[in-house]
């Protein structure tokens, strides 16, 4: 417990995006998270792993507010973006989720065409205020996505209609269209092959320069590659949480250990 | 049979090519059901034959019709003793003043013809439907200006006649009956035989109003279409909005908690409640307590509104739920409302199948009768078409459904086939509104 006490410190120093305190989540009767602690810097990709149901995407839809459309779910503790207490009664979380986007495991394109299907956050947020401006933050965010030179010449065809990988990168875009500061994905590779998924984790990668983006992954080896700090969850706490290499080179708490190293998971 | 000898056998040492008891036994099993299966759809299929047959052997009949053409000469001295064509004198003249010229007319056919018979011009006249003296005065209201010139008439035939050339009525079976004799239908088969009487399409069974029950020749089920029209409409627009509105209500926005689940289930339970209940509601708040108006299309609306609303809300509420909750997620993702989220993408998704829900809902509502029997909307004969929006919601109709109730029991056996008739009409309105239904879910579905 003190070695954990003391990674933390360390993480402290560092910017903080958003600060989570005593989070404790509970599903009905269940207690899904437990006391979680963790600060989550401005650009850089923080990964959290942890076995299946070990509360990690519980934590992760916490920080956008996402679970607030379930119903059994209760929140307590305080999660601070930029200081702000993301749960306090004045804020309307249609604002936050717009500061805080999200990408989820199975790729969801709404069954429109790909440009709407972009153009839809930056059209409800109002940020274009011509027809010209909403092509440039399509072009934009797609080129963000990096998919843009697959469907510049399609952008009329069905978001619906594209491979599992492209889906993927059309859902980035989606997320990034709407200008968020933090970006949440959940295990957003597990439906992805091999190149699909590499080519996405580039592209993480590249997000990272202007996003704080926090995913969720079942795969360690994708932790190690793409994050620069990671935190590893167990039956709903918070076990470790430190600088990437040093979590999977010269884990502290044995609990991480035994499950970097497949003794437990 | 080959279970004996392989009785001592070790498990699974038989052979693969053939077959043993258990495997031989479960595959009887299976081709006996299939048989039962098969059975059940032929059976099915049976009844729906026997029953299309049926409704089309004895439906056709009143879609064509026995007419009688013959050259009126309208008298001037009859029509319009003045002669000074002033329309309030000429509509004095009531259809009794008519008979004569009709009369006149037939004599003066068969003079021309040369055909004999012994029948009186009122016998002879008989042939011809109570409608015809009626006919003619609303022709000569309608253009004074030909009174004094002989115009060709197109006359229903009696329901008599019409039976006797659709094979219904026979020598032998008016043996009792006052109202032809057999030598009236001499003088009709010398007619037919010069082309005087004819058989033809009767468009006005589809367009026409209901007759009394002397002329049930005259009767069409077309003003009681418009009854079911204006019904209709009081349904889509009450039970649309409504009901989408509850089911979006209740099944995106509002909490799970005992009393929605209490809502939930009498909404299951309204959907099987006999129609008949509705139609004794309607009567007792919007006729006796609202005091609308008796027999009106606007109070069968409300009451089949009530009806339809579960099927609406029902159908509805499947297919919001159909809706993978990843499109809700992706949109509350971006930074969506909920309501956003429902009506930009969640509610497109289900149009088909609310939709398909609703024509489903009204063709339901089209076939009901029971609730129509507790408002006074059957035995009401309209014959009139109403002549603007208000007064087809608020004077008295009927609907087809009740039309054909109120035929089927006349006694006359000549509305029995306008019965059938109705049914055939009724359910080419319903067939065709399920199968757009289908169509449209066929079309519109599952386009994620």
């Amino acid at each position: 417990m003190n070695d954990m006490a003391r990674v933390e410190r360390v993480v402290d120093t560092g910017q903080a995006k958003i600060t989570a305190s005593d989070v404790q989540v509970h599903y009905g009767d269940t207690h899904a998270i437990k006391d979680v602690n963790v600060n989550i810097g401005d650009k850089t990709v923080t990964a959290f792993i942890g076995p299946s149901g070990c509360g990690k995407s519980t934590f992760l839809r916490c920080l956008n507010r996402m679970n607030d459309t379930i119903d059994v779910c209760r929140v307590k503790g305080n999660i601070l973006l930029d200081g702000e207490d993301i749960y306090d009664k004045r804020v309307d979380p249609v604002q936050l989720r717009a500061k805080v986007g999200m990408v989820f495991q199975k790729p969801n394109p709404f069954p429109k065409s790909i440009y709407d299907n972009v153009a839809y956050g930056p059209r409800i947020h109002g940020l274009a205020k011509n027809k010209a401006e909403l092509d440039e933050i399509v072009e934009k965010s797609l080129r963000r996505g990096a998919i843009w030179n697959e469907v510049k010449d399609r952008l009329d065809a069905p978001g619906t209609g594209l491979s599992g990988g492209q889906q993927q990168r059309l859902c980035i875009a989606r997320a990034v269209a709407t200008e968020p500061e933090v970006l949440l994905m959940d295990e957003p590779c597990s439906a992805l092959d091999p190149i699909a998924t590499a080519q996405v984790e580039e592209l993480i990668d590249e997000l990272r320069q202007r996003y704080s983006v926090v995913i969720v992954t079942h795969s360690m080896q994708q932790a190690a590659r793409v994050s620069q700090k990671t935190a590893f969850f167990h039956l709903g706490n918070l076990v470790e949480f430190g600088e990437t290499g040093q979590i999977f080179t010269n884990p502290q708490d044995p609990r991480t250990e035994s499950y970097i190293t497949g003794r437990i998971g | 049979m080959t279970d004996i000898s392989q009785s001592g056998a070790p498990k699974h040492a038989s052979s693969l090519l053939s077959k043993d008891a258990r495997t031989a036994k479960r595959n009887r099993a299976e081709s006996r059901f299939k048989l039962y299966g098969i059975l059940a759809i032929a059976v099915g299929l049976l009844m729906l034959i026997t029953l299309v047959y049926n409704i089309v052997s004895r439906g056709t009949g009143a879609f064509t019709q026995t007419f009688v053409t013959l050259d009126v000469t309208l008298a001037e001295d009859k029509l319009d003793k003045n002669g000074n064509r002033n329309l309030d004198e000429i509509k004095k003249v009531s259809t009794f003043g008519y008979a004569p010229l009709i009369k006149d007319a037939i004599s003066s056919e068969v003079e021309k013809l040369g055909i004999q018979t012994d029948l009186s011009a009122k016998d002879q006249a008989a042939i011809l439907s109570k409608s015809a003296a009626a006919q003619l005065r609303d022709y000569v209201i309608a253009n004074p200006d030909k009174i004094g010139e002989t115009v060709q008439f197109r006359f229903l035939a009696n329901s008599r006649v019409d039976g006797y050339m659709k094979g219904r009525v026979s020598r032998e079976s008016i043996a009792n009956d006052k109202s032809i004799s057999p030598a009236q239908l001499d003088f009709v088969d010398q007619l037919v035989a010069d082309g005087v009487i004819v058989k033809s399409f009767n468009l006005d069974f589809i367009f026409g109003a209901d007759a009394s029950d002397q002329r049930p020749e005259a009767a069409g089920i077309g003003v009681s279409m418009i009854g079911s029209l204006f019904m209709m409409l009081v349904v889509l627009a009450l039970a649309l909005p409504i009901g989408v509105a509850a089911s979006i209500y209740l099944e995106e926005f509002a909490p799970k908690n005992w009393i929605t689940d209490i809502i939930e289930v009498n909404i299951s339970n309204l959907a099987a409640v006999p129609s008949i209940v509705f139609g004794i509601l309607g009567l007792a708040v919007f006729i006796n307590y609202m005091h609308l108006p008796m027999s009106a299309p606007l109070v069968g609306g409300l009451v089949l509104t009530l009806m339809t609303l579960p099927t609406i809300i029902i159908s509805t509420r499947a297919s919001l739920k159909a809706v993978p909750p990843s499109i809700r997620d992706a949109a509350l993702g971006v930074g969506a409302s909920k309501m956003q989220s429902v009506f930009h993408h969640v509610l497109p998704l289900a149009a088909p199948g609310i939709l398909t829900g609703t024509i489903i809902g009204l063709a339901q509502a089209l076939g009901e009768t029971a609730p129509l029997l507790l408002i006074g909307m059957v035995g009401f004969i309209a014959s009139n078409a109403p002549d603007s929006v208000a007064s087809g919601l608020l004077s008295p109709n009927s609907a087809m459904p009740a039309q054909i109730y109120e035929w089927a029991k006349r006694a006359d056996p000549a509305f029995y086939e306008r019965a059938w008739g109705g049914i055939i009409i009724l359910l080419i309105f319903l067939v065709t509104m399920n199968t757009v239904a289908v169509i449209l879910r066929r079309r519109f579905e599952r386009r994620w």
